[in-house]
């Protein structure tokens, strides 16, 4: 399967920086990121408080299949409509600490446009934890269909 | 030098990579690896030692020599931990397209 997503993470840093083009309108996209209705659709989560401005917090609240509640939430530093969004994020109750997430937003064409999240951990190693977890995930999930499986 | 036998600690070295990189092209013996670099031999044989901890680079004894190999399977390992990472962004953000999509249309 193709990737249009790119994720780079160099070892030895507390940074990555994921890109990703889409056939949408920059104005488009930047509307999936400012909308709540919108946002709480493509990432799947409940969306408790979205104030998108500067100053504005935000709150979300993701349950897994299991019926676990995860919450997230930051604070918004810059919001340029159409340009940037400059937030804190945590997600609470887990070892990753604060991180500081720039998105920019740019054209490409009238129809295309790039979005880049910079995204900055307190430590290397809270970066690297919060980077294996979809891993951990999938290993678990793995596991559990194995174990379905086998207890049949 | 560092003594963490972590895998990811192992590639962060712009030393090790190069070791890596000249390995994978044919097996070579520390001392072959070592005419490639301006640092100590033993500098060398310790990133060399390091490598082959992680299983990164295995060791070959042909006659007298020992040859160095390097070792793909276990640089997969390193490669594909990212990918659930990636993958799970790659989800939403086709999601988003095709909401954004139907959103235009409107």
């Amino acid at each position: 399967m193709e990737h249009k997503t790119s994720v780079l993470a160099e070892e030895g840093r507390q940074d990555l920086r994921i890109t990703r083009e889409f056939n949408l309108p920059v104005a488009l996209l930047f509307r999936a990121f400012e909308e709540p209705d919108l946002v709480s659709q493509w990432m799947g989560t409940k969306v408790i408080k979205l104030e998108s401005r500067k100053h504005g917090s935000y709150q979300f609240e993701t349950t897994d299949p299991k019926g676990n509640k995860f919450t997230f939430h930051g604070v918004i530093h810059e919001f340029i409509p159409g340009r940037k969004i400059l937030r804190t994020f945590e997600f609470e109750s887990m070892p990753f600490g604060v991180q500081l997430e720039s998105l920019e937003f740019e054209g490409i064409s009238d129809q295309t446009s790039r979005l880049t999240m910079h995204v900055v951990y307190q430590t290397t190693s809270q970066r690297d934890q919060q980077l294996k977890l979809p891993f951990a995930f999938g290993i678990n999930m793995a596991h559990n269909r194995l174990q379905e499986i086998m207890g049949k | 030098m560092e003594l963490r036998r972590d895998i990811f600690q192992a590639i962060a070295d712009p030393t090790r990579r190069a070791i890596l990189s000249l390995v994978a092209f044919h097996a070579m013996t520390p001392g072959a690896i070592a005419e490639n670099f301006s640092s100590s031999r033993q500098t060398i044989s310790k990133h060399i030692q390091i490598l082959t901890e992680c299983q990164l680079l295995t060791q070959q004894q042909t006659g007298r020599e020992i040859f160095y190999h390097f070792n793909p399977d276990k640089m997969k390992e390193v490669a594909d931990w990212l990918l659930p990472f990636q993958q799970m962004w790659e989800d939403r953000f086709a999601k988003l397209e095709n909401i954004m999509d139907k959103y235009k249309t409107q």
